[in-house]
């Protein structure tokens, strides 16, 4: 077998079989999908907190109607307020509720008053709040006189369907842009951790092998070169493999959680402090746009999207991890001393990262389009403009750009590499590593 | 072909650093070669370039017969000073992997690492960490690794650093047998005694050039200085000091310069006169130490100590 294939194999197997690589492998999805179930429950969880609440309705605007919910319980009482505090029983009632009468119709603010010893609890209060308000709506349209129809038509949804001008266009739904930009966005973010978590793999082991001596004996018997790229290659195959198995298991947790626990998505929105049922997601209409959702899903051009992620995956992968190993390879001993060296490759890194997310929100802004064909950016920002199909040319210049720069990374930290590997004891600064660049063997 | 190994003129420069500057030698074959130097005198740079790590800047370097190509690392085994192995791997795992990338089949390095795990004791060894043995296990670990794919030419740099004396006793014992083989060995040190008791040949490296080159046994009598041992009973005459260069006084023993040209005789004829009781009475033959020394604090320096500055040509 030829040597690099050893360096490789070595580099990926030993990654693979250590036990810390499988449980991290197999642990995040679960404690994914934990997060989701305690979320969840969290969520779905009622207050068992009882109260009963006597209402005091001065105006009779509610008209002696308002429903019960779930542990909150609305009882009319004739009394009025002085001596319902004079005979106050907190056996019976836990607060008072007194609604005012409405002198002016034409006011648009009302103030209730609610009398308790302790403060009514959020949802209470949203509660009430809302149900007084929808009566005074009701209670105004009568007194006005309007017609409930003619103002019921008043409310219009409008929904904005994008149609394609010409044949070559795609016909999208009002939900393509959405779907596309969270799209964008999880394989911009998976970009920027892989590259960031493999990248640093790397460098981490360029380092022990530095400081353990092993790269002499090593050496020795291959090409610095080899070796290098051997060390890439792997761990960037590890890189793949736990990416591959968190793409399977991640999905396929969650929807078995739903199954299990019996979860609604729709829980993680209607639920939410405040919200409420004012929100306006009424079930039906979410499911609509769960459907929805999953045929925008289907109908992305997964085809074009996944191989071209792969590729975009490899190129920033090699554009980096090939920086990192320079890096590593001038370092030595310690990690802290070799922070102003990292520092100039996690830069890029992370404006890439901002960049992506304001290139999902404009994904034909100049910004989106001219970071896809710097190749520092590009791996990052190109995925994310993936979803909304992007011009083929577009593609086409960024990738090529891309492996270019790669390969000619790979080559230039291969030369600073076979030199910093043989330096002992202090750390080497970029000048160092750019005269290495020019060194003869 | 009598040689296993010929330089010449070889010269390597790092930044206007020469750390190699016109070096020859030739290692014959079969035989157990020195290569000595103080530190930083460009041994490691001369062992990069046989092991073809990096290349010289000119000058050639012939191994076999044949001039360096990129093959030839698997007929070389070296072992570096600063050595190391993956700690986390299982010590077979690691022998089967170095032997593999010097060239050899699954087959013939499982039948290599079972022969030195046999010879070595060693059996259990293969599903070890290297982390989990000591720092002498892990030494015979690398010597093993260095020699598993029966290399013609073997480069040990300091290879007994860290071992205690039973575990020098064994590799010295396998160098031994190594050379009995037909392998030949350059033995890289600055610990004189050992070059003394191993090696046949040596080359003195100092500042990037050889200073001194040849069989032990030769060396030793060129550089001989006219030095005496004398061991006595009773007391040295009150004026001894006065007459001789005493270079060395121990308890009833004491080492003598002569002058050249004053014979021996004269310093047996002091003692006799001043009644000495004579127990024995050598010619001291220079240590390789103490040529080693004289060598390098000899030579022109560049270097900041006062007393080097002074002997500049």
């Amino acid at each position: 077998m030829n040597n690099l294939l050893l360096i490789i194999r070595r580099e990926y197997l030993t990654r693979v079989k250590k036990r810390t690589f499988i449980l991290a492998t197999i642990i995040t999805p679960f404690a994914f999908a934990l997060f989701f179930v305690v979320v969840g429950l969290i969520f779905s969880y009622e207050s068992d907190d009882k109260r009963r609440i006597a209402v005091i309705d001065e105006g009779n605007i509610l008209n002696e109607v308002i429903k019960d919910e779930k542990n909150l319980y609305f009882k009319f009482v004739e009394e009025d307020l002085e001596s319902m505090k004079a005979n106050f029983d907190d056996k019976e009632f836990d607060g008072i509720l007194v609604i005012p009468e409405i002198s002016d119709v034409m006011q648009n603010s009302h103030t209730i008053y609610y009398y308790a010893d302790d403060q009514p609890s959020l949802d209470i209060e949203v509660l009430i709040r809302q149900r007084i308000s929808s009566a005074v709506r009701n209670y105004k349209i009568d007194q006005l006189q309007f017609d409930r129809k003619e103002l019921e038509a008043l409310d219009t949804q409008v929904v904005l369907e994008p149609e394609p001008l010409s044949e070559k266009g795609e016909d999208g739904t009002r939900m393509t842009g959405a779907i596309a930009a969270f799209l964008g966005m999880v394989m911009g973010f998976i970009m920027y951790l892989t590259v960031f978590i493999y990248g640093m793999m790397v460098m981490r082991s360029v380092m022990e092998e530095k400081t353990s001596r092993i790269v002499e004996v090593m050496i020795s018997s291959v090409r610095p070169f080899e070796l290098m790229l051997g060390k890439i290659i792997g761990v960037g195959g590890v890189g793949l493999t736990q990416v591959a198995i968190w793409a399977v298991m991640i999905p396929s947790l969650f929807l078995l959680v739903q199954l299990i626990f019996g979860i609604d998505p729709s829980v993680y929105q209607s639920n939410s402090p405040g919200g409420g049922a004012a929100a306006g997601f009424d079930p039906d209409d979410m499911e609509a746009m769960m459907a929805l959702t999953m045929s925008e899903l289907s109908n992305m051009n997964w085809w074009a999207i996944l191989p071209l992620f792969v590729l975009y995956f490899l190129g920033g992968y090699f554009l980096y991890s090939s920086l990192f190993a320079a890096v590593g390879s001038a370092i030595g001993d310690d990690l802290g001393e070799g922070q102003s060296l990292t520092l100039p490759i996690t830069i890029p890194v992370i404006l890439a990262l901002y960049i992506m997310i304001a290139a999902v929100q404009a994904p034909n802004s100049s910004l989106a389009v001219g970071s896809s064909f710097f190749p520092l950016f590009s791996p990052i920002v190109m995925p994310a403009r993936l979803a909304f199909g992007p011009p083929v040319w577009e593609v086409v210049l960024s990738l090529s750009i891309l492996i270019g720069t790669s390969l000619f990374f790979v080559w230039l930290a291969g030369r600073i590499y076979r030199v910093g590997i043989l330096m002992y004891g202090k750390k080497s600064g970029f000048k160092a590593m750019l005269k290495w660049i020019f060194t003869r063997d | 072909m009598d040689n296993i190994l010929e330089l010449s003129n070889v010269v390597k420069t790092y930044d206007q650093y020469k750390a190699v500057n016109e070096v020859s030698f030739t290692v014959p074959k079969g035989s157990i070669f020195g290569l000595l130097g103080p530190n930083g005198a460009g041994k490691t740079s001369l062992i990069r370039i046989i092991t073809t790590i990096t290349r010289a800047d000119a000058g050639t370097v012939v191994l076999n017969g044949e001039k360096l190509h990129s093959r030839h690392p698997q007929q070389i085994g070296y072992m570096p000073e600063e050595r190391g192995l993956y700690k986390k791997m299982k010590v077979g795992e690691h022998l089967m992997y170095l032997a593999r990338l010097k060239g050899l089949s699954k087959q013939a390095a499982q039948e290599r690492i079972d022969y030195w795990f046999q010879k070595f004791a060693i059996e259990d060894w293969w599903d070890k960490k290297v982390e989990e043995l000591s720092k002498g296990m892990q030494q015979k670990i690398q010597f093993i690794a260095t020699v598993i794919h029966e290399p013609k030419l073997l480069i040990l740099d300091e290879p007994f650093s860290g071992l205690d004396p039973i575990n020098t006793n064994l590799i010295k014992d396998e160098i031994y047998q190594l050379k009995k083989a037909g392998t030949s060995i350059i033995f890289s040190t600055h610990r004189m005694e050992q070059v003394e008791e191993i090696c046949e040949y040596i080359v003195l490296i100092n500042r990037g050039e050889n200073v001194l080159q040849g069989r032990v046994a030769d060396i030793k009598n060129e550089f001989k200085l006219n030095n005496f041992k004398v061991e006595y009973e009773g007391q040295l005459p009150a004026n001894f000091a006065q007459q001789f260069e005493i270079i060395k006084r121990e308890d009833h023993q004491v080492t003598v310069h002569l002058p050249e040209g004053t014979p021996a005789t004269a310093l047996l004829q002091a003692l006799i006169n001043a009644q000495v009781n004579i127990i024995s009475f050598n010619e001291v033959l220079p240590s390789l130490n103490e040529i080693f020394i004289r060598q390098v604090e000899g030579a022109p320096s560049n270097s900041l100590s006062p007393q080097n500055q002074s002997s500049d040509e």
